[in-house]
């Protein structure tokens, strides 16, 4: 018994998030030949937010490798790699820079499992980091993920831990489906306890990070330490807020939702994204449609607005903050 | 580096004399769109529309010891294929196939650089390679799927090494870059070949695929099919050079061939593929050759060009000068001929029956494979349908 909890203390270290992605994929190189990680200055450089770092110096320019500047030709040649039996991880640099590739996502790599009958897997993962908060230039903070999660055919999931970015990484790799993996770019560097040798949850289920009574909150990704520290604030006015991680926006685990409103009564979504048309949306509607008799206030949504991402100096009042949920919370208790 | 086909023109400009013709009338053509083109260069030929055999000294290795018999074999396949495809146009205008893209006049391009291929080869083809699908024993009636609308390609692409059709013009060029890396990887000693036209040349995924298989060094043939014609737009809306000089501005040889000539086409898809298995990398083949009917069957070509060109392409139809070859040069007698007309009207039949007989799709079929693993939003709404269908007192649905 001794023996086993040294082990078990040794396999868990704390890790920021980019750290234990850089751990999962070297994890992914060593025990399955077939995964290659591919992308813009994913070699030497180790990437611009060194989540490949060492990568290469470790498995070679066979298995981690820097590509043309061309998105659409990443993941394309991944597709085809794929077609030979290979699981390319590819990394797309920003969030901004996807759509050159995203003819490729759309019509080729959704599609092709189901217009073969089911004959062709591709199990590509594309890694995006995205989201704002880090004072980027334009196209350096945006978050798409609404845009594939429309597209039958992708999974899109989105860590808001270490410990996740670290299992799900391992699980979407593992995938015999396209994965989109958006990376929380501004929590890279947030530390979190990952045990290596825990057996993780399913891929696509969301948890419940806080237990509340009286309102869920509802994000994934960048948005689910804000959503907590926004119910810390609460607790501190009196109201308990759930917040729920939904981590897989497709699929999305409506049931964890509905099970969570049911006990509360009110929702409120937060997400990066613009509202408009956005995963609150969807989330909005199917949860009327499950939870009409439980609801104490319509389902509200916090985002971002219908506006292209502005410049750095005006991102805050862009991005859901602190008092912009707070407001929304208050809004919800007040029907 | 020089390419291929720079080596290919001198040569085969002092070699013959209706190429030279042939390069003045293309030359005036294109001066027509582009006024800052240049002649058009001179393409490798090994046999003459009247069905001569011309010397190539750099290709003629490739098809030196090419028995009579092969030479029906390729004009066998040639035939049937077209066959295959007037029947496929016909049914569509019968109402059994909701569209046809038939490839009349392009039977030389797409059975020489088929026979080309070896098993372990891999092809990533348009919409249109009928006759390549043939070479690879796709079975024709398995192409038909999709145009009937009751799949979306649905053979198997590994029995046969031979992918689905790809509509999105140019995105298989890429497609067939990574599936060449992959190869590299392995260790392979295979190669893979990417259809596409001149359409497609223009498209960022192709300029993509010869930039990503050239810095890879990657075993690939591309192969363009310039059918002068993208559905109404004329080459030179694509292009102010000839397209197989694109090859030398990413660093791989470029040749183009006379798309009609279907030795030339085998000799020239030959080298190319020998080239990438050697592990030499990428070649661009511009196979000339002509859409002899419309784009697809929802096309009107008179709206945009003239009978005349139809009428000097027809001269140079790949089937009739290699059964004028036969005649003169081989023991072919009258009675393989009729024989081949014979098993052509039984492929003809064979089709027709079993594009009659094809079963509609079940109508939760549409919910099966999306994902490879599932997917609760899927299953919840294949529920969702059952539920509805079950909801009608026969039980039938709607």
């Amino acid at each position: 018994m001794a023996v086993e909890s040294v082990k078990a203390r040794e396999s868990v270290k704390n890790l920021a998030i980019a750290k234990a992605i850089n751990e999962s994929l070297r994890k992914a190189l060593e025990t399955d030949p077939k995964v290659v990680v591919m992308g813009e200055d994913v070699g030497k450089l180790g990437g611009v937010f060194r989540v490949t770092d060492g990568l290469q110096k470790d498995f070679g320019e066979e298995r981690v490798i820097d590509t043309p500047l061309a998105e659409s030709g990443i993941v394309g040649t991944a597709i085809g790699m794929a077609l030979r039996g290979y699981r390319p991880v590819v990394e797309i640099q920003f969030d901004g820079f996807v759509f050159p590739a995203y003819d490729q996502i759309v019509t080729q790599l959704a599609k092709m499992h189901a217009r073969s009958l089911g004959k062709i897997k591709l199990p590509v993962v594309i890694r995006i980091p995205y989201g704002g908060g880090i004072g980027a230039v334009e196209h350096h903070s945006e978050s798409p993920e609404a845009l594939f999660a429309h597209v039958a055919g992708l999974k899109i999931v989105t860590p808001a831990n270490a410990s996740d970015a670290y299992w799900m990484m391992q699980q979407a790799i593992e995938s015999d489906d396209p994965v989109i993996f958006f990376e929380p770019k501004r929590r890279y560097w947030d530390k979190g306890e990952v045990d290596t040798e825990a057996i993780p949850g399913p891929l696509h289920k969301a948890q419940v990070v806080r237990q509340g009574t009286d309102l869920t909150l509802a994000a994934y990704g960048p948005m689910v330490k804000l959503c907590q520290e926004v119910a810390d604030v609460a607790a501190e006015e009196g109201r308990s807020l759930e917040v729920l991680d939904l981590r897989s926006v497709s699929p999305l685990d409506f049931d964890a939702v509905q099970a969570s409103v049911e006990r509360t009564g009110r929702l409120v979504v937060v997400h990066e994204a613009p509202v408009f048309f956005g995963s609150g949306a969807e989330i909005a509607a199917r949860i009327t449609e499950r939870c009409f008799y439980h609801l104490e206030a319509p389902v509200l949504r916090v985002g971002g607005y219908h506006a292209p991402y502005p410049p750095a100096r005006l991102e805050e009042e862009y991005l859901p903050s602190l008092d912009r949920v707070l407001d929304a919370v208050d809004r919800a208790f007040a029907y | 580096m020089e390419s291929t086909a720079a080596r290919t023109q001198r040569r085969s400009a002092a070699s013959g004399k209706a190429g030279a013709s042939r390069g003045r009338t293309a030359a005036k053509k294109a001066a027509k769109g582009a006024d800052t083109a240049t002649a058009e260069p001179e393409l490798v030929q090994l046999l003459t529309p009247e069905g001569r055999r011309v010397s190539s000294p750099e290709y003629d290795a490739y098809v030196a010891d090419i028995t009579p018999d092969e030479l029906r074999g390729l004009y066998r396949d040639m035939v049937l294929t077209r066959r295959f495809d007037a029947e496929a146009t016909a049914l569509q205008r019968q109402g059994e196939l909701g569209l046809w893209a038939s490839l009349l006049g392009q039977e030389a391009a797409q059975i020489g650089s088929g026979r080309a291929l070896r098993d372990d080869d891999y092809v990533f083809p348009t919409y249109r390679e009928h006759g390549v699908a043939w070479c690879r024993g796709v079975d024709p009636t398995n192409l038909l799927g999709m145009f009937r609308g009751v799949n979306h390609g649905g053979w198997d692409p590994n029995s046969n090494n031979f992918h689905l059709y790809t509509i999105v013009i140019g995105s298989q060029a890429l497609h067939a870059t990574g599936y060449a890396m992959g190869v590299a990887k392995d260790g392979a000693e295979s190669a893979v070949i990417a259809y596409f036209g001149d359409g497609a040349s223009s498209q960022g995924d192709v300029a993509e695929a010869f930039t990503f298989s050239a810095v890879y060094n990657a075993p690939v043939v591309f192969f363009c099919q310039n059918n002068q014609w993208a559905i109404s737009e004329p080459t030179h809306r694509q292009t102010r050079v000839p397209l197989y000089q694109r090859a030398q501005g990413y660093g791989f040889p470029g040749v183009r061939v006379d798309g009609n000539d279907v030795l030339a086409c085998l000799a020239v898809t030959k080298q190319a593929l020998e080239r990438a298995r050697r592990g030499e990398g990428p070649t661009l083949v511009e196979a000339f050759t002509y859409r002899m009917g419309a784009h697809t069957t929802s096309d009107d070509p008179t709206r945009y060009r003239g009978d005349e060109e139809r009428a000097a392409w027809e001269a140079k139809d790949p089937i009739a000068r290699l059964r004028a070859y036969l005649l003169a040069e081989t023991d072919t007698d009258e009675g393989f001929f009729e024989e081949l007309e014979t098993e052509s009207e039984a492929l003809g039949r064979r089709v027709r029956e079993a594009v009659r007989a094809m079963p509609e799709p079940d109508k939760f079929a549409m919910f099966e494979h999306t994902y490879a693993d599932g997917h609760a939003l899927v299953d919840e709404e294949r529920a969702q349908f059952a539920a509805y269908q079950a909801s009608f007192s026969d039980g039938e649905g709607v």
